[in-house]
C-alpha cells in the first residue's frame, strides 16, 4: 500500500517485467477496460446479422463485425484486455509482496527510534511523575490497545514500542489474488460448462438441450420430465408465479422430483435446471388418417370473398369466381416443410385459371399457411388462398398445452467464483479499513520530572493515525496523575521540544 | 399518516436543511447551520418511517415486501442513506459546510422520486424474478455504496471550489474544512462506496446466478456497475500507489459519479435485465 514502505523498484532489471510491474499500466488497462465496456453496452450485444445490417449499414456492420463488437466481452481483444490485467496484477503484486512478507513475517518486529523522534506529529509532555511510576501505566495502556509490545531502557529513561495489525498489509493481496482467483473461475466455466435451454410440453421429457451461443445440442445423461406447469397471475395481470413440477429420470427410474421457480432452481449432478420463461403449444392434432370431409375456405384475393365448400378426398371441386379447381390428393401425419415439421398435412392440387398446376398445403396445425405458400411458390398466381376453416371442429383434438422453458446451465468454476467473491470483501475490508500501526511512547528523565513524547505511524489512514496518538497522549498523560499540570508551560515546553 | 404523505414531509425537511445549511455557509450565521442538523434528524426519521409504513401496507396490501423493489423505493432508500451517512460525517468532523454540498442531493432524490412523472409511488407486487432474499441485500448495498459515492461527489466539488483560495480566514471558504481533510475524506468515502459496490455487484452475482443460472452475463446494468468499479478502482490505485491526491483525484471522484448516475438511470434507457428499475414502474 505505501510506496515509500515497499519500494516499487523492482529487484528485477527486466523491462517486461517493470513493464508488467507499472501501476501505470494498471491504471491505463483499468481505464481502457471501463470505456471500451460502454461500446457493448450501447451496442446490443449478440443479435442477428440481418439486424445489425439493418441498423448500421453494410460499411458498419463489415467494420464491427471484424473487430468482434457483435459479441465483444468475447472478443479476442477485450480477452486480451483481461489477459494484460491478470498479468499486471500478478507481477505488480509479486513484485511487492517480497518487501511486504518481510515486514509482515520478521521474527522481531524492527521498530526505528529516530523516525519516530522526527515524526512532524509527535506529541510530548512533561509529567510530575519518574520514569519508574510511569512505566507500569503505560505497559498497561499499550497491553490493551496492541498486539506485540516490547520496553526498552535507554540512558535517560524508557522507550515502549507496540503495533497491531502487521498482517493486515497482506490485505490487498487478498484482493488481488480474490481477482484472479475470479478470472480463473470465470474461465473454468467457459471452458466446462454450458449455458443451454430447452422448451418441454407438460407431460413430455426430453434428454437434451440446445446451447445457447453455438445452437449445438448436446446430452444430458439423463432425462428430464415436467409433469406439470403452472401460472398464476396477479389481479392486476402480473405474472406472480412460475411452477414446474419436474422429475429426473435415470435409467428408466424417477430419482428426483422436484417444483422449480423463479429463484428456486433444481441441482442434479452439477447440472442446475432454471424456470425461465413459458408458453403454449399450437393447438396439438394428432391424426392417423385425413378426416372424410373437412370444410376448406377459399379467398378470393381479386374481390376479398370468401367461400366455404366441404370437400372429400379425392373429391375435384371448382371455385367460384372462375378461380379455378381443387382436389386433395394426399394426407400426411407429419409433413416435413424445408426441415420443419408442420404436423398433420393435407396436400392438394390447385389447378389455375392459366392452366398452371401447383401443390397447395394445409397443415391443420397452421390453418393460415396457405396465405406464406402462395408467396413463395412463384408458380401461383395468387388468385385465390386456401385454409381449413375451422380446426377445432375437427376430432382428435387436444386442449391447449403448456410448455416451460428452462435454461439450463453447468458451471464448475461457480465455486471458484463465489471463493473469490468472499475473499474479495474480506480483503477490501482489510486493505481499506485496516493498517498497521506503530506507536512509541518514549519517557525521559528530567529531574525528578519526565518528558513523555508519544507518536505513531500507520501504513495507511495516516490522519486516523494522529487522532489515535492524540487519544493515547490524552489518556497516558491523564492518568499518570497530574497531567498537564498548567497548559501554559506545557506549551512552552513543546516548543522547546520542537526547537 | 401514511407512507406517501410521511415520504412527502421528508423531502421538504431535506430541502429545509439544504437551504439552511446554505444560508449558514454563506452568511457565516451559526444558528442555520444548526437548525439544519435537526431538519436532517427530523427528516431522517421521517424516512425512516416513510419506509417503515410503506414496508407495513405492502403487507395489507397482501402483497408484502421489502419497499425496495422498483426505482420509487430505491431513490428514497438512497435519500435516507445519503442523509445517514452525512448525520455521521458531521458528528465525526464538527464542520457543516459540508451539509451544504451533500444534503441537496439528498432532497433533490427524494423531490425526483416524488415529482417525476415517470416514477410511480404505487406499491407493486412482486415479479417472480424479484422474490428472493439477495433482492434485499443488492439493493441495499448498491445504494450504501451509490450514497457513499454521492458523498464523496458533494466533497469533490467542494475540494474543487476550495483549492482555488488559499480561503482567508474571514472568508466563505475558510469556513471550509482544510483541503487536505476533503481530501482524506473523499478518498474515506469512496473506499467505503467501493467495498459496498463490490458487495452490491457480488450479491447482485449470486441473485443472477440462482434465478437465471448466470452470475455474469454483461447486461448493460452489470457491465456499467463494473465500469464504475473500473473507475473508482483507477482512483484507489491512482491515490494510493501513485501519490495523486487534490484536484486529479477530485476529478476522478465526479467522473465515477457519473458513471454512478448512469448505471442507476441511464442503463434504463438501454435494453436488459434490470427493467425493475425502470421508469414507469
Amino acid at each position: 500500500m505505501d510506496n515509500k514502505e515497499i519500494p516499487g523498484d523492482s529487484p528485477h532489471p527486466n523491462g517486461l517485467w517493470s513493464f508488467f510491474a507499472s501501476v501505470k499500466l494498471s491504471v491505463v488497462l483499468l481505464l481502457t477496460l471501463a470505456a471500451t465496456s460502454v461500446i457493448g453496452t450501447l451496442i446490443p450485444q449478440n443479435e442477428t446479422p440481418e439486424n445489425y445490417r439493418r441498423a448500421f449499414g453494410e460499411f458498419y456492420y463489415r467494420l464491427f463485425e471484424t473487430l468482434d463488437i457483435f459479441d465483444m466481452y468475447h472478443s479476442w481483444w477485450f480477452q486480451l484486455l483481461l489477459l494484460l490485467l491478470t498479468v499486471n496484477i500478478i507481477v505488480c503484486s509479486l513484485d511487492r509482496l517480497a518487501a511486504t512478507w518481510k515486514i509482515v513475517f520478521a521474527k522481531q518486529p524492527r521498530f526505528n527510534l529516530n523516525r519516530f523522534r522526527s515524526d512532524k506529529h509527535k506529541i510530548s509532555r512533561e509529567v510530575p511523575q519518574a520514569p519508574e511510576e510511569l512505566r507500569p501505566v503505560i505497559e498497561d495502556l499499550l497491553a490493551k490497545k496492541f498486539t506485540y509490545r516490547r520496553t526498552a531502557e535507554t540512558a535517560e529513561g524508557f522507550v515502549f514500542f507496540a503495533e497491531k495489525w502487521r498482517w493486515t498489509r497482506l490485505g490487498v493481496y487478498v484482493v488481488h489474488a480474490s481477482v484472479i482467483i475470479l478470472l480463473i473461475g470465470g474461465l473454468l466455466g467457459s471452458i466446462f460448462g454450458f449455458e443451454g435451454y430447452v422448451n418441454i410440453p407438460e407431460g413430455e421429457m426430453t434428454n437434451t438441450v440446445n446451447l445457447r451461443n453455438s445452437g449445438k445440442t448436446i446430452q444430458l445423461g439423463f432425462d428430464i420430465r415436467c409433469e406439470n406447469f403452472n401460472v398464476s397471475f396477479y389481479p392486476s395481470g402480473m405474472p406472480k408465479e412460475y411452477r414446474s413440477r419436474l422429475s429426473i429420470i435415470e435409467n428408466g427410474a424417477t430419482v428426483l422430483q422436484k417444483d422449480i421457480l423463479v429463484n428456486h432452481p433444481l441441482r442434479f449432478k452439477g447440472i442446475n435446471i432454471f424456470q425461465s420463461s413459458y408458453g403454449q403449444l399450437p393447438a396439438e392434432i394428432s391424426m392417423t388418417a385425413a378426416p372424410e370431409e373437412i370444410t376448406l375456405s377459399f379467398t378470393s384475393k381479386e374481390t376479398g370473398m370468401v367461400y366455404n365448400k366441404t370437400v372429400r378426398s379425392g373429391e375435384r371441386i371448382v371455385i367460384p369466381e372462375d378461380l379455378g379447381e381443387f382436389v386433395i390428393n394426399d394426407f400426411q401425419k407429419t409433413y416435413d416443410f424445408r426441415g420443419r415439421a408442420l404436423g398433420p398435412t393435407l396436400i392438394g392440387t390447385l389447378v389455375q385459371k392459366n392452366g398452371a398446376t401447383v401443390e397447395v398445403l394445409l397443415p391443420f396445425k397452421f390453418p393460415g399457411f396457405d396465405r406464406m405458400g402462395a408467396i413463395i411458390d412463384p408458380q401461383r398466381d395468387d388468385a385465390v388462398l386456401i385454409s381449413i376453416d375451422d380446426v377445432s371442429s375437427l376430432p382428435d383434438q387436444q386442449a391447449k398445452r403448456f410448455y416451460t422453458g428452462l435454461q439450463v446451465t453447468k458451471d464448475p468454476g461457480v465455486w471458484v467464483v463465489y471463493t473469490g467473491f468472499v475473499l474479495m470483501i474480506i480483503g477490501c475490508v482489510i486493505a481499506f479499513f485496516m493498517s498497521h500501526q506503530r506507536l512509541c511512547v518514549e519517557v525521559v528523565r528530567r529531574g525528578r520530572q519526565c518528558l513523555v513524547t508519544v507518536s505513531g505511524s500507520a501504513n495507511k489512514n495516516k490522519l486516523g493515525m494522529h487522532r489515535k496518538v492524540e487519544t493515547i497522549a490524552d489518556h497516558l498523560l491523564g492518568t499518570a496523575g497530574e497531567p498537564l499540570a498548567a497548559p501554559v508551560p506545557t506549551g512552552q515546553n513543546i516548543k522547546k521540544e520542537d526547537q | 399518516m401514511n407512507s406517501s404523505l410521511t415520504l412527502s414531509i421528508t423531502t421538504f425537511l431535506y430541502g429545509f436543511s439544504a437551504f439552511l445549511y446554505l444560508i449558514a455557509l454563506v452568511f457565516k450565521w451559526r444558528t442555520p447551520g444548526v437548525l439544519a442538523t435537526g431538519f436532517v434528524f427530523a427528516g431522517l426519521i421521517g424516512n425512516t418511517a416513510g419506509i417503515a409504513l410503506r414496508w407495513a401496507e405492502s403487507y395489507q396490501m397482501g402483497i408484502g415486501h421489502a419497499p425496495l423493489s422498483n426505482l420509487y423505493e430505491s431513490l428514497v432508500f438512497f435519500a435516507w442513506t445519503i442523509a445517514l451517512l452525512y448525520l455521521f460525517i458531521e458528528r465525526r468532523y464538527g464542520n457543516r459546510v459540508i451539509g451544504a454540498f451533500t444534503m441537496p442531493l439528498a432532497f433533490l432524490t427524494m423531490a425526483y422520486a416524488s415529482l417525476s412523472p415517470n416514477i410511480s409511488d404505487r406499491i407493486q407486487p412482486l415479479l417472480p424474478a424479484l422474490k428472493s432474499n439477495w433482492l434485499i441485500a443488492h439493493v441495499i448495498t448498491c445504494f450504501i455504496g451509490y450514497a457513499a459515492f454521492a458523498i464523496a461527489f458533494g466533497l469533490s466539488i467542494m475540494y474543487l471550489i476550495r483549492h482555488r483560495e488559499p480561503g482567508r480566514n474571514g472568508s466563505v471558504l475558510g469556513r471550509f474544512p482544510e483541503p487536505r481533510v476533503i481530501d482524506d475524506l473523499t478518498h474515506r468515502m469512496i473506499m467505503f462506496g467501493f467495498l459496498f459496490l463490490s458487495v452490491g455487484i457480488i450479491t447482485g452475482a449470486v441473485w443472477a446466478n440462482s434465478a437465471w443460472g448466470r452470475y455474469w452475463g454483461w447486461d448493460p446494468k452489470e457491465t456499467w456497475s463494473l465500469i464504475t468499479w473500473f473507475i473508482y478502482a483507477t482512483l484507489l490505485h491512482a491515490k494510493m500507489m501513485r501519490g495523486w491526491h487534490g484536484r486529479r483525484i477530485a476529478y476522478l471522484s465526479l467522473i465515477g459519479f457519473a458513471a454512478v448516475l448512469f448505471t442507476y438511470f441511464g442503463v434504463n434507457l438501454l435494453p436488459g435485465l434490470h427493467s425493475y428499475g425502470a421508469m414507469g414502474q
